[in-house]
């Protein structure tokens, strides 16, 4: 009984602190459903009356809200796949094929993986120029396959490090050439790390801010992040339109949480270990 | 007929497993190296020449168009006595207290209590529950995060203000993103909000792999949830520390974003950052060789953190294998 009644204290303590990390996005959900009246008359804590949704539509149409979603989802799911497929190769020739030196390029992917993007933001920005691929969505999903790769290849080499070598061995002796052995047999085993680069990619892609912004300026080629950054930092929205901002980028968010969390949970722990 | 098949035997395995001096032995480890063609050549157009390009543009001036001119070591000599540059790595240091030392030590004790009175006590699932509360703001874009908290810091009608008012405590109201005495807190406690899931998560699946036996024995030996906290949690996961305020730390001094949306590094530069320093004398004074040189201290500084964080890593992994073998 006693231990019955100092355990609810901590099961209390810790539920108001989850609640107090939820309660920005619960704000965020009653203010974008009200009526600029009805803020600037209650405050930012009332309840909503009813169901405003002219806000909502108001930005989405002004922002062309749409477009840019269609721009992060064409950046984000190119460079997941692109930068997952880069790793595979990358991690074959380190992992399996045990190159010579590949201490040495193992150590260089964790060092560029490192490295802050301000160290090459402006010769990206000035080579791509050059080549004209400036203010192309095209620069952005080359420049993030490259990065993402450099973690992928970090990561996914100490999991193919490991892989059983009867298995490529039995391969190799019934004629299956490295292309196959990789295609064929490497490739399906490691599905589940792969399926979490895939994911952590097509997260950290969509969250970068950085490099995007510098890269895109115009409006048909922003990403949802770099578009509500600029707005923000314009100082231009009102209460509704800044919770009506807000909303419209928590959703996807949201979204992706619920749909992969179990892997991101098991894809930060993989990626912590090694 | 014995000795023959031996021999025979013999010379085979001798065929198959040449020695290592033998040139043709690596013939077919190093066609291997053809995998990597792709991904080397990327790296070298992405990463390798825009990262020398930089660091050879840090010893000119050059304001990005015309030929950089060649000044040595002037924009490093200019760096030291800039105040502007101190301060925004006086503020960096100000990240690192609220991105990797306050979650890992908030982190290590909600995973403990989640792991080990939580759980036991109440279910994984409520466990599981509350970590994604808690793990929900790192997959929000911190462009998205800066808006949600810039509005509720809103010196008029901002939620907390607001909050405060309804409360009793309206003396208390702040313009908190606004005053410069307070704006760098502000911002702290922002990021330690957005960063807080991080180490949570890790250190969850840390403890996972921890053998209960060590704290039942604890337990038996009348250890209290502190002592057991402190002498086994804590040991067990020291290589998941280490990796934690690596990547934090890193996450620190890179911190861009946040400041962009939250701030813009004012109010009068109270805020600003390294990496918001170098975006602003880049792109808008265009001081790029100079911006460069910004950029690449910053560089320096997060190699030689990576190193130490990797080599203490390395170092704990091992110890945690000796105790085990």
């Amino acid at each position: 009984m006693t231990t019955a009644l100092r355990r609810y204290p901590v099961l209390i303590a810790l539920c108001l602190a989850a609640l107090f990390m939820v309660v920005p996005f619960l704000i965020v959900l009653i203010n974008a459903v009200k009526s600029p009246a009805e803020y600037s008359e209650h405050g930012p804590l009332s309840l909503p009356k009813g169901l405003y949704l002219d806000g909502l539509k108001d930005f989405w149409q002004r922002v062309d809200y749409g477009q840019k979603l269609f721009n992060s989802v064409l950046i984000s799911g190119s460079v997941a796949a692109l930068a997952a497929a880069l790793s595979v190769l990358n991690a074959y020739a380190i992992g399996i094929g045990r190159i010579r030196g590949r201490t040495w390029v193992l150590a260089f992917f964790v060092l560029a993986n490192m490295l802050p993007q301000e160290a090459l933001v402006y010769p990206i920005y000035y080579l791509s120029k050059q080549v004209g691929l400036y203010d192309t969505r095209l620069s952005v999903i080359i420049v993030f396959t490259v990065i993402q790769a450099a973690f992928g290849t970090y990561l996914l080499s100490s999991v193919l490090g490991q892989f059983p070598r009867e298995i490529l061995e039995a391969a190799r002796i019934d004629g299956a050439n490295k292309w196959q052995v990789l295609w064929r047999i490497v490739v399906p085993v490691s599905r589940p790390t792969i399926g979490v680069l895939l994911v952590f990619f097509f997260i950290w892609t969509w969250n970068e801010f950085l490099l995007p912004l510098v890269m895109l300026i115009s409006n048909d080629n922003q990403t949802v992040s770099v578009a509500l950054g600029v707005l923000q930092g314009q100082r231009l929205m009102d209460a509704t339109m800044t919770n009506a901002a807000a909303l419209l980028g928590v959703l996807p968010a949201i979204v992706f949480f619920l749909v992969f969390q179990r892997t991101l949970t098991r894809g930060i722990a993989v990626g912590a270990v090694k | 007929m014995t000795v023959t098949v031996e021999k025979g035997a013999r010379a085979s395995r001798k065929s198959r497993h040449p020695g290592p001096r033998n040139p043709r032995s690596h013939r077919p480890r190093d066609s291997y190296a053809l995998f990597l063609l792709p991904g080397a050549l990327a790296a070298l157009a992405v990463i390798v020449v825009p990262f020398l390009m930089n660091t050879a543009v840090s010893f000119t001036s050059w304001q990005g168009v015309g030929d950089p001119k060649w000044t040595g070591l002037a924009n490093y000599r200019d760096l030291l006595d800039d105040a502007e540059f101190w301060a925004s790595f006086r503020h960096s240091l100000f990240m690192v207290v609220a991105m990797a030392a306050v979650p890992t030590l908030i982190g290590l004790v909600l995973a403990a209590a989640l792991f080990d009175y939580i759980g036991k006590h109440f279910g994984t699932r409520i466990a599981t529950i509350l970590r994604a509360c808690f793990y929900l703001p790192q997959v929000l874009p911190i462009a998205v995060a800066g808006i949600v908290w810039s509005w509720i810091l809103a010196p008029d009608n901002g939620s907390l203000n607001a909050l405060l008012k309804a409360v009793g405590l309206g003396s208390w109201q702040q313009d908190w993103l606004g005053d410069p005495d307070i704006a760098l807190y502000s911002v702290m406690g922002v990021m330690v909000w957005v960063q807080l899931g991080f180490p949570l998560v890790v250190f969850m699946a840390g403890l996972q792999r921890v053998d209960p036996q060590l704290y039942e024995a604890a337990e038996l030996d009348g250890a209290g949830w502190w002592r057991r906290f402190w002498h086994i949690t804590l040991q067990q996961i020291r290589p998941e520390i280490y990796v934690v305020l690596t990547w934090c730390t890193i996450a620190a001094l890179k911190v861009f974003g946040a400041v962009y949306v939250l701030t813009k590094g004012g109010p009068g530069g109270a805020t600003d950052v390294p990496s918001y320093f170098s975006f602003t004398t880049f792109f808008e004074k265009t001081q790029v060789g100079y911006g460069a040189a910004i950029s690449t201290v910053l560089t320096v500084i997060i190699l030689v953190l990576s190193l130490i964080g990797l080599k203490l890593q390395t170092r704990a992994e091992d110890a945690e294998e000796g105790a085990r073998a």
